[in-house]
């Protein structure tokens, strides 16, 4: 392998890590969101409305899983990044790129929830390391764990998108060059799967509390009225 | 037999200098850096409270210090941002001296509650809503970041408004936070959010499928027609296979079968 890749990952990487970090550890103000993350991966390369457009997607996807607690869940900054990145680096009406893309930042999310769970774990291995000095009301110890464990976790998020982009970018252009299929259609299936998604998101999310459901029901009917008049 | 009371000075009697209210709102964004399956985010409690701790008679390092260092340490599981109630009645009642019994009984106790108001009015709630807003300005055209700030700023109005209400109300209230979480906002707006979110969404998602997909009614009503049954169908399936699972699954089918066919 030469080193061109890795250095034109590089600065997606950064991005990347900063960005694995919100998900949880640091400040969790939702920089890691889809939209942002994958509209900032988009800007790196010049593109950010194919950025967006990619973010947007993902976002769809993205509804469904919230951070409850200790609950496991796909890790949406990297990922998002990497679908960003793919997106923006093709001109538009590539064919096939957007599903693609898609594909291969969904992946990118399930194992960085993966690498969550591992690092959680190893968390709790190197608390129990410090358990002695912890337990005599060391304030070093305490700051100490909660620093690396914030260090750890950038380093998850960079590692993990530069992974990834190493990984699917050859990928990508070699699944891209044999696609046959149109922009259009790629976008229209990545979106009608994404939407669905998120629809069935909102749903779960809302159909408890009262009168919620007739709301979505407004909403959906003013939403497609709207969209077939813009189109 | 009536509970012991609380031993407190007055709310004014005693102030939290402001670096330290200042240092104890930053370390609270980080307060999940160390989050694990054991303790959850008990050392960012502590990590979050330590600022406060040093104020202790002996100062850091101190036995006082000390003794309530370790004690925070230990397992502790809330919302993140609620969690910050918890941190100001902590450091409150650390700083009155509350007796440790009492302290203890409220560590078992506040987690719960913080919890499941967080995560109504945060995850359920708020998340979403931000997002759909978002879509929405992006399905009627807004400029890519047009999109991004109108979302991290509505999304961060609440999020940082919380971790500085929280603050403030718990080291108003003391152990007796849960005066707070009567609040209005934290009792009622979650319903209010539900039902603002169902109505923007059903609005933003076709409008921002349009804004991906372009011009063409004959593909955008394909797409919505697929995006209904598919929504019933991950609804449906529920409880059995995530959706974004599945759909890397249909995706990935669909990749194959444009490359092969």
């Amino acid at each position: 392998m030469t080193l061109a890749p890795v250095l034109q990952a590089l600065p997606f990487a950064v991005l990347g890590a900063i960005l694995g970090l919100d998900v949880v550890s640091f400040p969790q103000a939702m920089l890691s969101r889809p939209i942002v993350a994958a509209t900032a991966a988009g800007a790196l390369i010049g593109e950010p409305g194919r950025g967006i457009a990619m973010g947007v997607a993902l976002e769809f996807f993205a509804l469904e899983s919230m951070p409850f607690g200790a609950s496991r869940y796909p890790e949406w900054g990297s990922a998002a990044v990497v679908g960003g990145a793919l997106f923006a680096q093709v001109p538009d009406q590539t064919v096939g790129a957007m599903s693609v893309a898609a594909l291969a930042a969904l992946v990118t999310a399930g194992v960085g929830g993966w690498t969550m769970v591992l690092l959680r774990r190893f968390n709790a291995i190197w608390a129990r390391r410090q358990q002695a000095r912890i337990a005599r009301g060391s304030g070093s110890a305490a700051i100490a764990l909660q620093l690396g464990g914030m260090t750890a976790d950038l380093l998850r998020g960079g590692v993990l998108t530069l992974a990834a982009l190493l990984t699917f970018a050859p990928l990508f252009d070699a699944v891209v060059s044999t696609t046959r299929v149109s922009g259009t259609v790629s976008r229209a299936t990545v979106v009608a799967i994404a939407s669905a998604v998120g629809l069935a998101a909102v749903w779960k999310v809302v159909h408890t509390t009262r009168l919620a459901r007739w709301y979505l029901l407004a909403g959906v009917l003013v939403g497609f009225g709207l969209a077939g008049s813009l189109s | 037999m009536t509970a012991p009371a609380i031993a407190r000075p007055p709310a004014d009697a005693l102030a939290l200098p402001w670096r330290v209210r200042a240092a104890m709102l930053v370390r609270m964004l980080g307060i999940q850096g160390a989050w694990n399956y054991e303790t959850m985010m008990g050392n960012g409690v502590a990590f979050a409270l330590e600022p406060a701790l040093r104020l202790l008679p002996g100062g850091k390092g101190g036995d006082r210090y000390r003794r309530a260092m370790a004690r925070h340490s230990g397992y502790f599981n809330a919302h993140p941002y609620l969690a910050a109630l918890a941190v100001g009645a902590l450091a409150r009642a650390e700083l009155d001296g509350v007796p440790e019994a009492q302290i203890d009984r409220f560590r078992v106790a506040a987690p719960g509650p913080l919890g499941s108001v967080g995560d109504r009015l945060v995850w359920a709630g708020w998340v979403p809503f931000c997002s759909a807003v978002a879509l929405l300005a992006f399905g009627l055209g807004a400029t890519p970041w047009g999109v991004v700030l109108l979302f991290l700023a509505a999304y961060n109005v609440l999020h940082i408004g919380l971790r500085v209400w929280g603050l403030h109300a718990g080291w108003t209230h003391g152990l007796r936070m849960a005066q707070a979480l009567a609040n209005p906002v934290l009792r009622e707006g979650p319903a209010h959010v539900a039902r603002a979110t169902a109505f923007v969404a059903g609005i933003a998602l076709p409008v921002a499928a349009q804004g991906i997909i372009g011009p063409g009614r004959a593909v955008l009503g394909g797409v919505l027609a697929a995006v209904s049954a598919g929504a019933v169908l991950v609804t449906v399936l529920h409880g059995r296979i995530e959706g974004w699972r599945l759909a890397t699954l249909v995706l990935a089918a669909f990749v194959l079968y444009t490359m092969v066919r």
